[in-house]
């Protein structure tokens, strides 16, 4: 678990500062952008054999971490047996560190929307629609799916509850996965206690921005 | 103002002050292993506050025998905190309300007057219950007998100095030596994992000199004993480190992930 969230880990740092380019066209930064730097990024991303190799080992990575995910949480339950009438809540450990499982599920359910929303119209059904820049290269403008998708409500109440789990699951899962890896330095431990807090907290924010800014049109294709 | 004399005393009597309480204590009953087991309701009067909590089963058991009742069964040898055996769930927490300590050192001041305690015994897959509070903790007696021990031939007893160890090692490898077994970690924890119990004892013979030669092969079979015998993964939830009587720290889990691994790619058979 501890490997394949690190992995993951890995992927969101580049998944949120891809996304993040969608910002460049804020009107105090560069209103003229139209989603230009975030299309070309998302181009490069699908357009060579490097980066398209790469999505098979997420994808084989986002795979592993949901099965043994599931595998330890069902084993799990099973060694407790019968259930304590009081129990230990809050006194030994956080809400969120006890819900990875359920946490995780919302994310698993959130993806398999994400996907189909974005990921699938870009790459196997390519039914988006082109947008060429200075060098003629002609590309999807996903800028305008995603401007598209977060004028519903209820996408966005979705893209907000699923940004609130991933802070969670982060705010257990980063550090815990460097545990887990026998990180047991205490001054590294505690400096990676505080970046997984910064971490979880910044990359949910930036990713909760992005529907919140397209639905409030502070952000818009021209 | 009143003076630190005076203060102090008015804290001593705070904290200290003899007074009597009536409770009520849910515990739990269960006949057998196999048997259905059942919360029964038992009111106590006049419990002083300076008795400890086994003092007050012990109470209860004396008035239960000469109604003609089955006294609780429950686990206590030493009565002062080092010998591991008590072992009950006291209102939802392993070894009742108060930090780092045992069953046996809970004093009644801890509860006041018309108190409900809810006493449960270890809930684990791998401590089955024997007879009301009484569990099976043998597992941990095979988990230490799959590894936990230094069985190269050491010698005569030598010099103290003679073997240098580095103090901060020494420090923690004390620390991890305080586990005294009880099995508080895996009641508290959501998957009832052993690894701070195992982890403790991984961690007290890999920080000396004494436990290196068998550092990798004891880490392999006591790990692979812990899941035989049941127990969950550990997810570092970090409730076991929060109920340990002994305050072993959580950092040792880490640290035998961390020989696991190493030995699982660089172990000799």
């Amino acid at each position: 678990m501890g490997l394949t969230g690190l992995f993951l880990i890995g992927f969101l740092v580049i998944h949120v500062g891809l996304n993040a380019c969608i910002f460049a066209d804020l009107p105090f930064l560069n209103p003229s952008d139209n989603g230009e730097m975030f299309n070309r990024a998302a181009h490069f991303m699908g357009s060579t054999i490097v980066t398209r190799i790469l999505e098979l080992v997420l994808f084989a990575g986002f795979i592993l971490h949901i099965i043994q995910g599931y595998q330890l949480e069902i084993q799990n339950r099973k060694r407790r047996g019968t259930a304590y009438s009081v129990g230990l809540g809050n006194r030994g450990s956080k809400w969120y560190s006890r819900s990875m499982g359920l946490l995780g599920t919302l994310i698993f359910l959130f993806l398999i929307v994400h996907i189909s929303a974005f990921w699938v119209p870009s790459r196997i059904t390519h039914d988006l629609a082109p947008v060429a820049y200075g060098n003629g290269v002609e590309m999807h403008n996903l800028y305008l799916r995603m401007f598209e998708v977060f004028q519903s409500p209820l996408i966005v109440l979705l893209y907000l509850v699923a940004c609130a789990s991933l802070c969670f699951h982060l705010l257990h899962g980063f550090q815990s996965a460097f545990r887990t890896m026998g990180v047991h330095n205490k001054k590294y431990l505690t400096m990676l206690k505080s970046l997984g807090y910064g971490f979880a907290v910044v990359v949910s924010v930036l990713f909760a921005l992005m529907p919140i800014a397209m639905h409030f049109q502070w952000i818009k294709p021209d | 103002m009143p003076s630190a004399t005076v203060r102090a005393g008015w804290c001593v009597r705070f904290y200290m002050e003899h007074y009597n309480m009536n409770l009520t204590l849910k515990v739990w009953r269960q006949d057998n292993k196999n048997a259905q087991g059942r919360f029964e309701t038992y009111p106590v009067k006049d419990v002083s506050s300076e008795m400890s909590f086994l003092e007050v089963i012990d109470l209860l058991n004396d008035r239960l025998v000469k109604e003609g009742g089955d006294p609780i069964a429950f686990d206590h040898d030493c009565r002062e905190g080092i010998c591991g055996m008590c072992s009950m769930y006291i209102n939802g927490r392993p070894h009742g309300p108060w930090h780092a300590t045992t069953t046996c050192q809970l004093h009644m001041r801890a509860f006041k007057d018309g108190d409900t305690v809810v006493v449960e015994p270890w809930r684990a897959q791998a401590f089955p219950v024997i007879k009301d509070l009484v569990t099976d903790r043998s597992a941990f007696d095979r988990l230490v007998q799959a590894g936990g021990f230094v069985s190269v031939n050491t010698g005569n007893a030598v010099d103290g100095n003679a073997i240098p160890v580095n103090k901060d090692n020494a420090d923690a490898s004390f620390a991890a030596a305080s586990c005294i077994a009880c099995g508080a970690c895996v009641a508290a924890c959501k998957n009832a994992s052993a690894s701070l119990f195992l982890a403790a004892k991984v961690s007290h013979l890999a920080l000396l000199p004494q436990g290196q030669p068998e550092r990798k092969s004891r880490v392999l079979s006591m790990v692979a004993q812990m899941d035989k015998e049941g127990f969950g993964s550990c997810t570092f939830t970090g409730a076991c480190e929060a109920v340990c009587p002994k305050e072993i720290s959580i950092t040792n889990i880490s640290r035998m992930h961390k020989d696991y691994l190493f030995a699982g790619v660089a172990a000799d058979k």
